[in-house]
């Protein structure tokens, strides 16, 4: 019986997490448009709705309401399934993290994470970075040019970093012990002195710029550079199939945003008088405010200098990192 | 006491294999159901060009699949580098354990690695070709 409901209880959860994580990232974006323009001295967006909040409402609508083009010479199943490739991994990589404290719902201890494996992090960075594919399949199918340098360099840009990432985050696990993303957090309980970035501030850096190119943010967007490249791999697509792509970048974004807060940043636990699950809030609010910040106030790179930046600075730093902790824990 | 036990469930991986189903078959249904209503409520033009491709120029051709040979270069790095991040994970998460043998055992790996790294980057791979 026990099983059963708890089957019922993960069904639930992953059905409330699909749609609280995909109406978090539509509003990301309405969020990221007005910190951009007050950023810029404007007001954005605010003529539909009370402060403009009904943008998204009408964005949804433009979405779905335009005409479904699939354009000439593309190779029509693969042009199809790349956005749904791109937008499911991402959300996919939700399920192994874990949000807030545990909680009681009549009676009943509810878990606030879809699937508690025991290599949880290992599993987000894996399906992390399955949604690759996206970008490569629609930029291998679309038989445009812009669309494969694009999808190219976004290949090259997430296979680089993803070394990057994942040589940073030894450095905490070999201080942790653990892959599960539970006891990571339970291994920061104790307020502010006890968050890991105290102990790890060069990989926590590493896994920040690290994150900040894997869901292409600027100052590494060159993928959908309009100068460069129109609009990447995405030159092609219009409609929902265009919105499923940038759908699926928002949730990483905020797959990304938790990972950071979970691992340095001392995750869900109480932080002074705040609760746990407020705290959480907070951080990856900060996190995603952070990201918005970094692209109103820097340049973008060319790709050259991001991949001397990738090889020559921060794979040698990342290996570095591992050998100082393991000389330190020793 | 911590502030989120581990669940005594048996299928820790079914959440996540439901939710991949789950959200591939929303994310597809999406795209079917904004066709059908498109189909309904978008102007439909048929101009001759539309469905070309977006180019500068009206003639549609098939365009070759080529692109730079840096791109291989670095996906090959990355397989090496990629393979080591994977084998040092089991490695980091029992270092505690293994203590000093591990850590050298470790530290000769990295060394060998590291001379494939440098020879790497000294014969140019790390370089982006230059358009002189």
């Amino acid at each position: 019986m026990i099983e059963t409901a708890l089957i019922i209880e993960t069904v639930v959860k992953a059905v409330v997490v699909l749609s609280v994580v995909a109406a978090m990232g539509a509003f990301a974006t309405f969020i990221e448009r007005k910190v951009l323009a007050f950023m810029q001295r404007r007001l954005g967006p605010m003529h539909v709705g009370p402060y403009g909040l009904l943008q998204l409402a009408a964005d949804g609508i433009k979405l779905f309401t335009k005409e479904d083009i699939i354009p000439q010479n593309t190779i029509k199943p693969i042009f199809i399934i790349a956005p749904v490739v791109a937008a499911a991994s991402a959300f996919v990589a939700v399920a192994a993290v874990p949000y807030f404290p545990e909680f009681t719902v009549f009676g009943y201890t509810v878990h606030p994470i879809i699937s508690d494996i025991n290599v949880g992090l290992l599993f987000v960075m894996g399906a992390a970075s399955v949604g690759m594919y996206g970008p490569l399949l629609a930029g291998l199918s679309s038989a445009n040019k812009w669309s494969l340098i694009g999808g190219a360099r976004a290949v090259i840009q997430l296979l680089s970093f993803e070394v990057v990432s994942g040589l940073s985050i030894l450095g905490p696990v070999m201080m942790m012990g653990t892959l599960s993303l539970i006891d990571m957090n339970d291994y920061q309980i104790g307020g502010v002195s006890h968050w890991l970035i105290w102990k790890q501030p060069l990989a926590f850096v590493l896994f920040a710029i690290a994150g900040f190119a894997e869901t292409n943010r600027t100052p590494f967007d060159l993928i959908e550079f309009e100068a460069e490249v129109v609009s990447g791999y995405a030159t092609e697509y219009s409609g929902m199939r265009w919105g499923l792509f940038f759908i699926g970048e928002y949730a990483n974004m905020i797959t990304i945003s938790v990972l950071v807060s979970i691992i340095f940043l001392g995750g869900y636990n109480d932080l002074w008088f705040i609760p746990g699950a407020l705290a959480m809030l907070l951080k990856v609010s900060l996190w995603i405010f952070l990201f918005l910040w970094v692209r109103a106030a820097w340049p973008h790179i060319r790709p050259d200098q991001l991949m001397w930046f990738c090889w020559k600075v921060l794979m040698p730093l990342s290996l570095i990192n591992v050998l100082i902790t393991g000389i330190v824990l020793v | 006491m911590t502030p989120l036990s581990h669940m005594d469930f048996s299928h820790p991986y079914f959440g996540a294999f439901f939710l991949l189903v789950f959200a591939t078959v929303v994310f597809y249904a999406i795209t079917v159901l904004a066709r059908v209503v498109s189909r309904r409520m978008a102007r439909l033009d048929n101009e001759k060009l539309k469905l070309s491709l977006y180019e500068c120029g009206p003639e549609v051709t098939k365009q070759p699949d080529k692109i730079s040979s840096q791109f291989y270069l670095f996906a090959l790095l990355f397989i090496l580098f990629d393979v080591e991040a994977i084998f040092m994970f089991p490695w980091a998460v029992d270092f505690k354990i293994l203590g000093w043998f591990g850590f050298i055992e470790m530290i000769l790996f990295i060394v060998l690695l590291t001379i494939g790294f440098v020879y790497a980057w000294k014969k140019g791979a790390l370089e982006w070709h230059s358009i002189k």
